[in-house]
């Protein structure tokens, strides 16, 4: 028989525990956990990958472990500096810092999507770097008629599988696949979930926290993420508390290299409840179900990624309005503002805003913007200046 | 010297020195680009359809044969760069909202469009009537045609190229181009002319790029000789002018490419060197390979800086970004879609790192260089990141020290001529002193790079 649990303290905060986990997941990476499973699982490979998006359910069904690989955040970079000149952003160094420094060395595979000019030279830096790792290119397709765009990116999958199976991966396998789907639609659907709390009672769930529990993420296989989700969104259920006078904001900055944690902590801290974001696009980058019910499930996995992937910088969006997709995610959360910031040096973040700033002002959308970098330590400018736009948005709203 | 790429002293004192200098090869260059931008001038009275698309990858022959006009906007703003426009540019572009981070090249070609969009020849560039965003090699591509579009009520048309992670073309990769030709953009140029393709033109086309591209490694290779008759790279983004930009496919570009092809072997048969801009090269002491773009806002100082040390280049890969042609690949008539694909597949900038390597390291060691320098651009991430790996890998290789320059392309702000001189310089001195038997070689990476700041000198 268990003993039983010591009950938590009257005012303990519900959520305590399980945001005490997802950070601990967040502070090493992950890389604690995927050694962890890895000696569970042995022989099994733990695929580490870069931003923004990743097949995770493909790589579940070749029985990997997918880790994100998103920076070293604010962990000091020391020989990863030495391979960038001063004007390329932060992540490269940061993720090589973890790569020479041995601190991935659990990581069999790493995974590089194609976002953009900095993530692709740096798949074949690790090609050079670490020949022992195998180190893949994921190109994906910016054509969506399934004949073209889909042929090629079904190949790329197709690829990248054979040679995680020919390095001990399970062989692809339609029902496992199939099941993996299911579970990814299902963290899917939890997350969404999470995104409704945050816009109908933003109290009850600060993006802050929001954020970690979906960074965890990143880390866990999808069926253990949506426990943890699950739990979270049960805790916070319980949470006591009321609406704050916060101007409502999404926070939007095609997010590859990640922000610090400080500066989103500074952003509510300003008065901003964050009520949407695409701080982990990844995880949601399909918007929808991907069909599990499919005769074929790679071709359900290729098609959704086709015809519902999320219009982000590295997305090419065709004939569609630029702005239009940023303007729905604002009214859908009825938000007064939009926060943009942006990683400095950052080519397809920082040349998408005036675009889409350009969307905000054509809607009467007021905004802010800044540049960070992961590891930025000082956030009061930050904080000064969402307070002033905070400020500014109120007394919009209350203007005649 | 061309239009494309214009050095000089004084405009007098230019005129003398062009006077005096020029080859038959300019002379031809010249009045193909003059004629170029009549062209595009009267495009709207003469009805003809005018496409935006970039220099790699670009599909130059399948333009011509709809009989359209090119412009390339990069060209446009290395022009600006040369002509001291291109710092009001990028400030009106900043001032419009545009970071200082991003590539001087998207900026400097929105600030020429708010400014009146004029051409070299100082006549309004015309509208285009299709954007063909052709996405090989650099990212900021789909970035800038986005801008662009929301600039001109016209159509756009992708063409995403896959990359080369692997060193290798796949077979899916190049179905997948030649289905987007079929699928995309043929049929989107189609509705843009008003009539179909006309295939006979196409394969004429493909057949005289060909003969162009062969004569341009006839003349890249030329730098074999000892002394070089050309500069690789100073030189060598002359040479490319025609043949990256509107004219490949053209009788023109063969005519020029030959006539050019003639001057140099006739230069190496008299063991002449280079032109410079002060005139003939004299001694040549040092025989480099060059990666990475040059700057073009200070773009005589540059050359300048090598050519007063007596240093040629004799490779360099920035003017490979338009084709690889020394890697073998020539436009091949019979397969006039697949052929296209090969060529956009196979741009520098479309190859991965260790395949840069690769390629710098047979530069070295064919061209029989005393030492390789890396210019970084600010600007250009496709270029720019992992260049340090780079060189520190080709150190490795060859056994020959790297030397490590940073500018931009265009933004005049990141020249810094005492500091670059200063490194070319130590960097040549380090080569001397290593020819002397007095340093041993520089095997390491400089551990503290220094940062490039607005107005570093
Ligand atoms: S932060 Fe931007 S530039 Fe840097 S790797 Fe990510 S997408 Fe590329
Ligand atoms: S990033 Fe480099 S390749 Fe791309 S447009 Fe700018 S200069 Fe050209």
């Amino acid at each position: 028989m268990k003993a039983p649990l010591a009950p938590a303290p009257r005012d303990a905060d519900p959520a305590r525990d399980v945001l005490r986990r997802a950070h601990a997941l967040l502070e090493d990476h992950g890389l604690a956990n995927a050694a962890a499973w890895k000696r569970d699982h042995p022989g099994r490979l733990a695929v580490g990958y870069m931003p923004v998006y990743a097949p995770r359910p493909l790589f579940e069904a070749l029985g990997c472990l997918p880790v994100a690989v998103f920076g070293g955040g604010d962990r000091d970079v020391i020989r990863g500096d030495s391979y960038f000149q001063s004007y390329i952003c932060h992540i490269p160094r940061s993720t090589l810092e973890l790569g020479v420094s041995g601190a991935l060395q659990g990581i069999d595979a790493m995974v590089f999507p194609a976002i953009c000019d900095v993530i692709r030279n740096l798949s074949g830096m690790w090609q050079m770097l670490f020949p022992d790792v195998y180190a893949a290119y994921l190109d994906v397709p910016q054509n969506f008629r399934p004949e073209v765009g889909g042929a090629f990116y079904r190949a790329e999958l197709e690829r990248i599988a054979s040679d995680l199976v020919a390095r001990g991966a399970l062989a692809l396998d339609p029902e496992r696949l199939r099941a993996a789907i299911v579970t990814e639609n299902a963290r899917r659907r939890a997350l969404l979930a999470l995104g409704d709390v945050r816009r109908e009672e933003p109290w009850r769930c600060p993006a802050s926290e929001a954020y970690a529990i979906t960074r965890a993420g990143g880390a866990l296989l999808a069926a253990d993420h949506l426990a943890l989700l699950g739990e979270y969104l049960a805790a916070i259920a319980l949470r006591r508390g009321s609406p704050k006078d916060n101007v409502r904001v999404v926070l939007t900055g095609a997010f590859c290299e990640q922000p610090p944690f400080g500066l989103i902590k500074s952003l509510e801290l300003a008065g901003c409840d964050i009520v949407d974001d695409d701080l982990q696009l990844g995880l949601t980058y399909i918007e929808g179900d991907i069909d599990a019910e499919a005769a074929d499930p790679l071709g359900a996995l290729v098609t959704a990624f086709l015809e519902r992937g999320a219009a982000t910088a590295s997305r090419y969006i065709g004939d569609a309005h630029k702005g239009d997709a940023l303007l729905a995610r604002v009214r859908r959360a009825r938000a007064d503002g939009v926060v943009f910031a942006a990683a400095s040096f950052c080519d397809p973040a920082l040349l998408d805003e005036p675009m889409l700033e350009a969307a905000m002002d054509e809607a009467g959308v007021p905004y802010t913007s800044f540049k960070y970098a992961e590891n930025t330590g000082q956030f009061h400018v930050i904080r000064e200046q969402a307070g002033a736009f905070s400020d500014a948005v109120r007394l919009w709203e209350s203007a005649p | 010297m061309s239009e494309l790429v214009r050095v000089g002293k004084s405009p007098a004192a230019q005129r003398a020195a062009e006077a005096e200098n020029k080859d038959r090869s300019q002379v031809r260059q010249k009045r193909m680009i003059s004629d170029h931008f009549d062209k595009l001038a009267r495009a709207k009275e003469d009805g003809r359809k005018v496409v935006y698309t970039f220099v790699p990858g670009n599909l130059t022959e399948l333009i011509g044969a709809f009989g359209m006009l090119p412009v390339l906007p990069e060209i446009n703003a290395l022009q600006s760069g040369m002509r001291g426009r291109s710092g009001a540019y990028i400030a009106e572009a900043e001032r419009g909202g545009h970071s200082e981070d991003v590539c001087s090249y998207v900026k400097c070609d929105l600030g020429m469009l708010r400014s009146g969009n004029l051409g070299p020849t100082g006549t309004p560039l015309p509208k285009p009537d299709l954007l063909l965003l052709s996405y090989t090699g650099c990212f900021t591509f789909m970035k800038w045609f986005e801008i662009l579009k929301a600039e001109y009520d016209c159509p756009v048309v992708m063409l995403h190229v896959p990359y080369q992670a692997t060193g290798q073309v796949t077979r899916e990769m190049r179905d997948y181009v030649v289905r987007q030709l079929e699928h995309d953009v043929i049929p989107a140029m189609e509705r843009v002319a008003g009539k179909k393709l006309d295939l006979d033109e196409l394969v004429a086309q493909l057949t005289r790029s060909a003969r162009a591209e062969d004569a341009i490694v006839d003349v890249w290779e030329s730098a074999k000789a000892r002394p070089s008759p050309i500069d690789a790279y100073f030189g060598g983004v002359y040479y490319v002018g025609p043949i990256f930009s509107s004219f490949r496919g053209s009788e023109d570009a063969i005519a020029y490419y030959e006539e050019l092809r003639e001057e140099v072997r006739g230069r190496a048969a008299r063991g002449e060197g280079p032109m410079t801009p002060d005139g003939p090269m004299g001694e040549q002491k040092w025989r480099l390979v060059v990666e990475g773009p040059p700057n073009w806002t200070s773009f005589n100082d540059f050359w300048r800086m090598f050519a007063k040390e007596g240093a040629v280049v004799v490779a360099s890969t920035y003017t490979r970004v338009g084709g690889l042609y020394d890697y073998g690949f020539r436009h091949d008539p019979r397969d006039p879609l697949g052929t296209l694909a090969d060529y956009c597949l196979g741009c520098y900038t479309n190859h991965s790192l260790p395949a840069r390597a690769d390629l710098l390291e047979k530069y070295v060691r064919e061209y029989q260089a005393d030492g390789f320098v890396i210019n970084s651009v600010k600007s250009c991430n496709s270029f720019s990141a992992g260049q340090l790996l780079l060189m520190r890998e080709l150190e490795k290789r060859t056994g020959v020290p790297g030397g490590f320059i940073e500018s931009d392309l265009v933004d005049p702000r990141y020249f810094g001529k005492a500091n670059i001189e200063n490194r070319l310089q130590s960097y040549l001195q380090m080569l001397e002193a290593r020819r002397e038997g007095r340093a041993p070689e520089r095997t390491a990476l400089p551990v503290a790079l220094p940062v490039l700041a607005p107005g570093a000198t």
